[in-house]
């Protein structure tokens, strides 16, 4: 069955015709070309696919598409702006956080989400936001670290997803 | 001269790429019209398939190709990722089939669909008929030893793959005269990667009518030659490309699906078709660790010195040999330089199950006769009553050593400063007196272990690479390699390598991530820790060619010879004064233009390596047991590693951090499950327990660097490393804690609880 939907990608509005069984990954890779979210398990298990509907995090590979109508997403192609990386990113490339880089896009995004609230984290808030993306190559050290960075460290608001939800 | 580049953490040359989201991995490149292959899987472990029934699935509308063994070279090849070998003898088992007419494990490729979409493709997969003649299944490697066991490959007498082992020594003298003999037996499971990544790959035939397939692979020239031989091609006629890979462990070093991708685009005529395996199918259907199982007997003086050792190993490969015995032998030549003996007898057997395949995995053979080598020497060291640190000093190798069987001599090693740092780091010898005697609910105890490993696979393998270097008319450089970037780093240090010799900034190097069999120089890839070792010499030397051209096209500029200049800062100066004589790039606009001299400078090199570096370090840790649940915290981990000289200690940390992070899971919670049958029960990334980010504590990370003669920089293996030595060490923290000795990994809680109620602890 075929429905026409509407919805915002990185500020951007696209309008288009989907199957109602397609996900929202499949559509923003596939249609959209958006390859930025990964597909590690297509069950939810891994959060490589992650990216943000009106500022929260969701799994793309179990959302459909239809579910999107009307929304904002933001993927990691979104992230930076104008060129510039924004303060996320920037901590992820300065401490290491990156190896493969299959998992990096989801957390970027997950890490995102919390820099857009106005609060502190600890170590262990920081572990346990994270932890619904699975990462095999850093032993998830500098990826802490980075977010410790991003979140505590560094001037926040560089992310563009506050404009996502308005 | 001081390193300029070499030695600091510069940045990825990825990172960027990565953390926007540009890098291309393979499924990001789209073709028009790309069709969706899939596999139909045996549900039986062990079973003849007596008739295939496809005209139903054919007939189904979206359904372009249904593919069986019939449609494939009955020509038997093998999956092992290893160099290509001239001699018939030293090649790995051809065991295996495109598509099988008999499945040898739960999920085994019987047949092969092509359609429009992937719900077309799996309906067709559902209406495809087969008959099976259901064989009893061989499980364990015990039911495969047996003397009526049923025959997995009927070539196979007791589905014994190979038994070929080594020794030096008078091993029954030596243990003969020991003044203490000890015994143990250990057992390790089987494991998968779970790179995040899933096997994936496509494949279409071009305009030249030549096979292109692009893959997430570690070793693409090694895909395009078992291709040739699996497709019984030409193997010119293949062109493999390798993009971004979302990790590989090992499990790429495997030509796992690129053949069925390969036959499918020529059943369809050369039309592009994806082949992309779900986790599910990943976490079967590509390789896993083996499991293996030691005895260990041990002849020690009375003074503690390790005088022999005779170890029996029995390695479960699976379905299909893939590494197959490479894995045990690889295992059982890598440890030995660490406690040098009078006399070693290594009896290793490699054999058939009915269980997915066993394939390389980061350390290839080396963290399974770790762990039992290093739970072995904790009991004789307790038993002696000496200190465990102690004992390893006393026991362990020391430089100018030569193996005895390979005569590859230690040329450097900092396996006592790693012991040393550990042991200071974890703060031993205080918090050994403050456990020392513990009897409540939750205990305490420190554990350590040790471990040496290859730099590649010399002398057992070919170790080739090659290196290509343009400059180009701004100074700055390309840089090509066969070596593959699978996220460990390898591109950034090579990019320092060459920046380094050439004395220009890194950022004036631009190394090309992809691998095109077609235009990349040969290298036989990613694994056994090689690339910064190996390939960075044939980096080092191309770099050096390059630097040798620079200055003799400015001797023809400046009619100052050779020997009075040198590359600084990406100017042409005086060697001696360091003074600049001109910027790098008004000689490199020179060499494409000047209409006398015009020269481009390049170079393409290739370097056989034929040496070999040891790297060494070991494992410290402090775990809580909490006595009541089984449950084991590890409160601090350490690991110490000399790897000769660090190129770039930013991405060497990761490296370890990641290795730790592995390790973890193998020591406390991961295995493949199955049940009674063969089929598994736990191939998805929620019941099989790999360590999430709530898992995994601080790992604390050192290096006791040495300057390695033969290594690029004196640089030697670390990849691979970092995931040898931490189970052992946590095993014997937990030993420390409680005296229970566990002899099977994982020590996850279920385990734990029933061997302490078994203890009479609890």
């Amino acid at each position: 069955m075929l429905r026409k939907i509407s919805f915002k990608v990185n500020g951007r509005l696209e309008t288009i015709e989907i199957n109602v069984g397609e996900t929202l990954l499949e559509v923003l890779r596939n249609r959209l070309g958006y390859t930025g979210a990964k597909k590690g398990c297509g069950v939810g298990e891994c959060g490589a696919c992650t990216v943000l509907i009106d500022g929260t995090p969701i799994d793309s590979c179990i959302f459909l598409a239809v579910w999107a109508d009307g929304k904002s997403v933001l993927t990691i192609e979104g992230v930076s702006e104008k060129g510039e990386l924004s303060g996320v990113q920037k901590a992820f490339v300065d401490e290491g956080a990156i190896q493969c880089g299959f998992c990096t896009p989801g957390l970027v995004l997950t890490t995102t989400a919390l820099a857009a609230k106005d609060k502190q984290y600890t170590k262990e808030e920081i572990k346990r936001e994270l932890s619904g993306h699975l990462c095999r190559c850093t032993g998830y050290q500098n990826i802490t670290k980075a977010a410790d960075k991003a979140l505590n460290h560094s001037k926040k608001g560089t992310c563009n997803c506050h404009k996502q939800t308005e | 001269m001081a390193n300029e580049v070499v030695g600091k953490s510069v940045r990825r040359v990825d990172a960027v790429a990565k953390v926007t989201g540009k890098a291309k991995y393979t499924d990001d490149f789209f073709e028009r019209d790309m069709l969706v292959g899939k596999i139909l899987r045996s549900p039986h472990a062990h079973a003849i398939v007596k008739s295939i029934d496809a005209s139903e699935a054919k007939a189904l509308s979206g359904v372009e190709a249904v593919l069986t063994y019939k449609d494939v070279p009955d020509k038997p090849y093998s999956t092992a990722g290893h160099p290509y070998s001239l001699d018939p003898g030293h090649r790995d088992r051809a065991d295996r089939h495109i598509l099988t007419d008999k499945a040898r494990f739960v999920g085994d490729s019987v047949a092969a669909v092509v359609a429009t979409d992937q719900l077309t493709a799996e309906k067709a997969l559902g209406l495809i008929k087969v008959e099976y003649e259901v064989l009893p299944a061989v499980l364990t490697s015990e039911a495969a030893l047996k003397e009526d066991a049923p025959l997995i490959h009927e070539e196979c007498e007791r589905n014994i793959i190979a038994s070929e082992g080594y020794q030096f020594g008078d091993i029954e003298r030596v243990l003969g005269e020991a003044d203490h003999i000890f015994e143990g037996v250990y057992e390790t499971s089987i494991v998968q990667h779970c790179q995040l990544e899933n096997h994936i790959s496509y494949s279409y035939v071009d305009s030249q009518d030549r096979i292109v397939i692009v893959t997430s692979t570690q070793i693409p020239h090694i895909v395009r030659r078992i291709v040739g031989q699996a497709l019984d091609m030409s193997w010119g006629k293949i062109r493999v490309i390798k993009p971004y890979v979302g990790g590989g462990f090992g499990s790429k070093q495997d030509v796992c699906i690129e053949p069925l991708n390969a036959l499918m685009t020529l059943a369809i005529g050369g039309r592009p078709v994806k082949l992309e395996l779900s986790r599910e199918e990943c976490m079967i259907d590509t390789r896993t660790r083996h499991a293996i199982k030691f005895k260990i007997k041990t002849g020690v003086s009375k003074d503690g010195n390790l005088l022999g050792m005779h170890i029996e190993a029995i390695s479960n490969t699976g379905a299909y040999a893939s590494h197959g015995h490479s894995i045990a032998m690889a295992g059982g030549s890598k440890f030995r330089v660490l406690y040098p003996m009078e006399a070693i007898k290594f009896d290793p057997v490699t054999v058939y199950t009915n269980l997915p395949v066993g394939g390389a995995m980061r350390g290839y053979g080396s963290p399974q006769i770790v762990f039992a080598l290093e739970s072995h020497l904790e009991e004789i060291a307790n038993k002696l009553g000496i200190d465990s640190i102690e004992f390893r000093k006393k026991n362990h190798v020391k430089k100018g050593y030569e193996d005895p069987l390979n005569r590859n001599k230690v040329l450097s090693c900092g396996i006592r400063e790693c012991i040393e740092k550990g042991e200071e780091l974890i703060n031993w010898e205080n918090k050994k007196r403050m456990y020392g005697d513990q009897s409540g609910m939750k205990r305490k105890g420190l554990g350590m272990a040790c471990f040496s490993y290859g730099s590649g696979t010399y002398p057992a393998g070919l170790e080739i690479a090659g290196a290509r270097i343009i400059l180009n008319q701004d100074a700055s450089l390309q840089l090509q390699i066969g070596a593959t970037e699978i996220g460990q780093g390898s591109d950034t240090v090579f990019g320092q390598m060459a920046a380094e010799v050439l004395g220009i900034s890194e950022g004036m190097v631009h190394v090309i991530s992809t691998q095109d069999t077609d235009i990349t120089p040969f290298d036989t890839g990613s694994y056994a820790s090689r690339q910064t070792y190996v390939s960075g010499m044939a980096v080092r030397k191309a770099a050096m060619d390059v630097k040798d051209k620079i200055l003799s096209f400015a001797q023809g500029m400046t009619d100052l010879p050779v020997e009075a200049l040198d590359i600084k800062d990406g100017k042409i100066v005086y060697r001696q004064s360091g003074e600049t004589i001109m910027p790098l790039s008004d000689l490199a606009l020179q060499t494409y233009y000047d209409t006398a001299l015009a020269k481009p400078i390049t170079s393409d090199v290739s370097n056989n390596a034929r040496i070999n570096a040891f790297s060494f370090g070991a494992t410290f840790v402090e775990v809580e047991v909490d006595m009541k649940t089984g449950k084991i915290e590890v409160i601090e981990i350490y690991n110490v590693h000399d790897s000769g000289k660090i190129i770039n200690p930013q991405l060497a940390e990761a490296q370890v951090h990641g290795g730790v992070g592995m390790a973890l899971g193998y020591a406390l919670s991961e295995q493949m499950l199955f049940d009674q049958t063969g089929k598994p029960l736990n191939n998805n990334l929620l019941d099989y327990k790999l360590p999430t980010i709530m898992d995994i504590p601080d790992i604390g990370v050192a290096f006791a660097e040495t300057s390695d003669p033969t290594g690029p920089f004196g640089s030697k293996s670390l990849g691979e490393p970092p995931i040898i030595s931490p189970a052992p060490a946590i095993r014997n923290a937990v030993l420390d804690a409680t005296g229970v000795a566990f002899q099977a990994l994982p020590l996850y809680p279920q385990r734990v609880f029933e061997k302490f109620k078994e203890s009479g602890l609890i």
